[in-house]
């Protein structure tokens, strides 16, 4: 069986990355549009909320891979200090930006969300404060790896940001449950669990399916994008690396 | 076909043009420049296998 470092190959990264990416790619597409379909057109209203319930497929998926997103950075940072591999370091410099994407939606669609329910687009409030906090990191990590000439000190640098920045990523997730307080709600979604049965708290089945199949939308856009990006990395890593050759000789 | 969406279709529709929008440019810049980085690669490494 083949290991998991022989991914640490740029080559083979590159091969597999482009005979993925067709697949990963349309998979995304498909989950996406069926999902997003499905809340948008064949949905009801909340009782509570009206139609603003339909923000809930691109907020919720968005939220959850603004933090997934640093977290798979936090990994690939791991993998960086430990073990030294290259395509490891690129892999996270690539999630960044597909990170701080994820972030600017929740925080966009939680405003256009929170103006109708809450009657303010924004509150300090922890869930919301803290994943302003994260989204500053996102900006911090990109800036810092395009400050730094060299690669591997970018890639030093930038994994001990991460390794900081992972206490935001963590706690955008449960500031709720630490300070029970604010405007956000609690977790309701994984509890939703299309099989359990109903209490107040918990997303009605007829939200959580199309959630759930928008959820995976969004995890397979996130894997796609950052197989494509992390390609475009080591790329230009390599063109880099033979200009400084060529200055050199 | 379009849901009703009554006093809220403001607020769900600038979401989704938002959120789609956003999405759609940043796939587009993320191919633009891989494909931009693939041929600087492929010029530079004809150059060094042209010497």
């Amino acid at each position: 069986m083949a290991s998991i470092w022989e991914y640490a190959n740029p080559v083979k990264f590159i091969r597999t990355a482009d005979r993925l990416l067709p697949w990963l790619s349309g998979l995304a597409l498909v989950l996406m549009a069926v999902g997003l379909f499905w809340g948008f057109f064949l949905t009801p209203e909340d009782y509570r909320q009206g139609a603003t319930v339909k923000i809930i497929y691109l907020h919720v998926p968005a939220a959850l891979m603004a933090i997934n997103a640093w977290l798979m950075m936090l990994i690939a940072s791991l993998i960086w200090i430990v073990r030294r591999h290259h395509v490891s370091a690129l892999a996270a410099r690539a999630a960044a930006p597909v990170g701080a994407l994820m972030t600017v939606i929740a925080l966009a669609t939680g405003a256009i969300w929170g103006q109708p329910m809450w009657g303010t687009w924004w509150a300090w409030d922890p869930r919301l404060t803290s994943f302003l906090i994260l989204f500053l990191f996102y900006l911090g990590y990109m800036a810092l790896w395009s400050a730094i000439e060299n690669d591997d000190t970018a890639a030093d640098l930038t994994s001990i940001l991460c390794l900081v920045g992972s206490v935001f990523a963590v706690l955008s997730r449960y500031a709720v449950n630490f300070w029970n307080q604010g405007l956000h709600q609690g977790a309701s979604v994984m509890r939703a669990g299309a099989i359990a049965g109903d209490t107040e708290e918990r997303v009605s089945n007829v939200y959580a399916v199309p959630l759930f199949v928008c959820m995976a939308g969004f995890a397979v856009l996130f894997v796609a994008l950052v197989f494509l990006r992390t390609q475009t990395e080591i790329r230009a890593r390599r063109t880099r690396a033979l200009l400084a050759r060529e200055r050199m000789a | 076909m379009m849901p009703e969406l009554g006093k809220y279709a403001g607020a769900v529709l600038s979401s989704y043009a938002v959120s789609l929008g956003l999405i759609a440019m940043f796939v587009w810049l993320s191919l633009r420049r891989s494909r931009r980085v693939k041929r600087d690669l492929e010029q530079v490494e004809g150059r060094r296998d042209g010497h």
